[in-house]
């Protein structure tokens, strides 16, 4: 088990290093810089900017540099936003995306799992077709297509929810609905399938011969059962609320993580590329070893290889 | 002859060993013409409805893609002047002039946008690149990855081992993350590879498309690969495997009868069920302004440029909102009775 352990965050550590490693060298390969856009500005003056974050020196200084600085702690300062650390951006920004992110998961594992235990429950009548043809759908849609019909129904033709910005309660409705949409389908799908499996189990037979209550059954049985493959989608389910936000924040213009990641790129901000590339990686990563880990703790067939 | 009552050896008898009658012969003939297995997965197909509507829509939504534009009266970068910013059906006044006068002007189905450009022409268009990314980023994905599995299937030992720890390590990279960077740090090389000689067709197909097709290769064939070799080694040790080898097949027989029969059906349905998130990963890196360059119209572009007008213009999101939903949606259901057809061990 520990070895297990010890492997799986071994493994997380690796493939961040490959990650960081390629960011690196992908970001170097566009064309301009990032002190290009910005007009009246002398060629001495870019040099001297360039000496003054260290962009002079060969590649690979900049990256030994760089991961030496990253493993103290020190992600740099921003090239775009002058004098504020990488640190502190994604401090301000990514609070904003994990309230958004973590109530739509939320959100999507409190209807996702009762609407496929119910379907399973009812299978072949009404409510179960009902809810098989929606989340079916949900996971046809895209997820700029939710924000923009959302936007225009709720936003622009109702005029109930603000369309922009994040000020208030009222502005949370939407970011959220669209965000949970396509994991609420995918949990409702997942749910009922293996809910059907243990249904169909024989110790469901015997806790029924035995006599117990429909409810012990229904919770101390079929759920805590049905329930563990959703576990493994709770990992995957954190990197796509986190990566989903790209085009949910850039629709409801909402400062947070993933928006900055995108502007980032464009503005070729070295800097705060490397800084979110490693926080948004090395949180995906760490979530999906603990959830593997939680995994084969919660249920003891899983062979730990 | 006679024969001691405790010897183990069988007792034959001469009858056992005489010609077979005809009576007997045609017991072991076949009672009914064997049904294929394309056959019999094609008549389970035809009769799941939600699948073969799916079909027919991606049919339908193929035509106006590929066949349609070509003789349609608009080009979709052709700006026409005075016709900015139509609604659906509505005439511009010289076209109403041009009316007036007798001649036939071609109605804009869906309107035109800013630029004067028809609508209906450059949601083709656009659902051409959607198509056209979902089939060839399925296609190189089919192909790397049925090749890297097999070979780690069949060389086994630390050749598989290194193989998989490197799709492991692949599969845990946050692609979405990778994407967006990759699709904008290859325009430049690509850009530069354009200008050589003997590399123009870069330029016809586009940048862009090209960069994402390569997206495809680098990181989406690692589930592919994953599934042929766990099914290539899942079937080699199969009873019927080693009863065609017992029976003398040669390894041929064995791989053209058992292994790619057997695997066939899984390898189509992950294919299909590969096009829409190929579709989806396109059209989302172009929401972002990361995918098709301008004036080639995606799904996805036209569906960001028009929230901007969301206003007064909500048209001009609607029809690329339902179509790039509706492709999606299609080849999920029809990849869904693909897998029920032909690969019923597969349902979950």
């Amino acid at each position: 088990m520990n070895r297990y352990i010890l492997k799986r965050i071994l493994f997380g550590v690796l493939t961040l290093f490959i990650v960081a490693t390629l960011t690196f060298v992908l970001m170097q390969q566009v064309p301009g810089g990032p002190f290009v856009a910005e007009k009246s500005i002398s060629a001495a003056a870019m040099q001297a900017m360039r000496q003054k974050y260290g962009l002079d020196k060969p590649l690979i200084v900049q990256y030994w540099n760089y991961m030496t600085n990253a493993l103290h702690g020190d992600f740099g300062l921003s090239l775009k936003e002058r004098g504020r650390t990488v640190a502190e951006i994604i401090a301000t920004k990514f609070p904003v995306s994990a309230r958004i992110g973590g109530i739509s998961i939320l959100l999507a594992l409190a209807l996702g799992i009762p609407l496929g235990c119910i379907a399973a429950m009812n299978r072949g009548k009404a409510v179960d077709n009902v809810i098989i043809v929606f989340s079916t759908m949900g996971i046809a849609v895209p997820s700029f297509v939710i924000c923009t019909v959302l936007m225009y129904f709720f936003g622009v033709k109702l005029g109930w929810l603000p369309t922009y910005g994040l000020t208030s309660w009222k502005n949370y409705i939407m970011p959220v609905m669209a965000l949970a949409f396509y994991p609420t389908s995918y949990i409702a799908r997942q749910m009922r399938s293996s809910m059907l499996d243990v249904l169909g189990q024989d110790y469901m037979r015997t806790a029924k011969a035995k006599g117990l209550s429909e409810n012990k059954i229904l919770y101390k049985h079929a759920l805590r059962n049905a329930i563990l493959p959703i576990i493994t989608y709770v990992g995957p389910l954190i990197a796509y609320t986190l990566t989903g936000s790209f085009v949910v924040e850039k629709v409801f213009t909402i400062p947070g993580l993933g928006g900055e990641f995108v502007s980032s790129i464009l503005n070729q901000d070295y800097m705060v590329i490397m800084g979110t590339t490693i926080f948004l990686a090395a949180l995906i990563i760490f979530m999906n070893v603990i959830v593997d880990i939680g995994y084969t703790i919660a249920d003891p067939r899983i062979k730990l290889k | 002859m006679s024969q001691n009552i405790l010897s183990a050896q069988p007792r034959l008898n001469p009858d056992d060993f005489l010609p077979a009658t005809a009576e007997e012969k045609q017991s072991l003939e076949f009672m009914r013409p064997s049904v294929s297995f394309w056959k019999d997965g094609f008549n389970r197909l035809r009769k799941n409805k939600v699948a073969m509507v799916s079909f027919w829509v991606i049919i339908v939504v193929m035509i106006f893609a590929f066949v349609v534009p070509s003789f349609y009266p608009y080009q979709y970068a052709q700006q026409i002047r005075g016709s900015e910013r139509l609604a659906p059906m509505q005439y511009s006044e010289l076209e109403k002039a041009a009316i007036a006068a007798g001649q036939s002007v071609f109605p804009h189905f869906l309107g035109t946008d800013k630029l004067g450009r028809d609508y209906a022409i450059r949601v083709m268009m656009g659902s051409r690149v959607s198509l056209l990314v979902g089939l060839v980023a399925t296609a190189i994905v089919l192909v790397i990855g049925s090749i890297y599995g097999s070979i780690a299937a069949y060389f086994g030992g630390w050749t598989d081992l290194i193989m998989m720890r490197i799709v492991d390590i692949i599969y845990t990279i946050p692609d979405i993350l990778l994407i967006v960077l990759l699709s904008f740090a290859l325009k430049s090389p690509l850009s530069g590879l354009a200008e050589l000689p003997g590399w123009k067709w870069v330029n016809t197909v586009g940048v862009n498309l090209i960069s994402i097709f390569v997206v495809f290769a680098l990181l989406y064939w690692v589930s592919m690969a994953r599934i042929v070799r766990g099914q290539i080694l899942q079937l080699k040790e199969q009873e019927y495997v080693t009863a065609a080898r017992a029976l003398g097949a040669s390894n041929r027989r064995i791989i053209k009868k058992h292994l790619l029969t057997n695997m066939i059906g899984t390898l189509i349905v992950t294919t299909t069920l590969q096009i829409p998130s190929a579709i989806f990963t396109e059209s989302f890196l172009s929401f972002l302004g990361l995918g098709v360059a301008v004036p080639m119209p995606s799904l996805g572009s036209l569906a960001s440029d028009a929230i901007s007008g969301l206003q007064t213009y909500p048209y001009l999101l609607f029809a690329p909102s339902i179509l790039i939903s509706l492709i999606i949606l299609s080849f999920n259901l029809l990849g869904d009775g693909l897998r029920d057809a032909f690969d019923p061990k597969l349902k979950d």
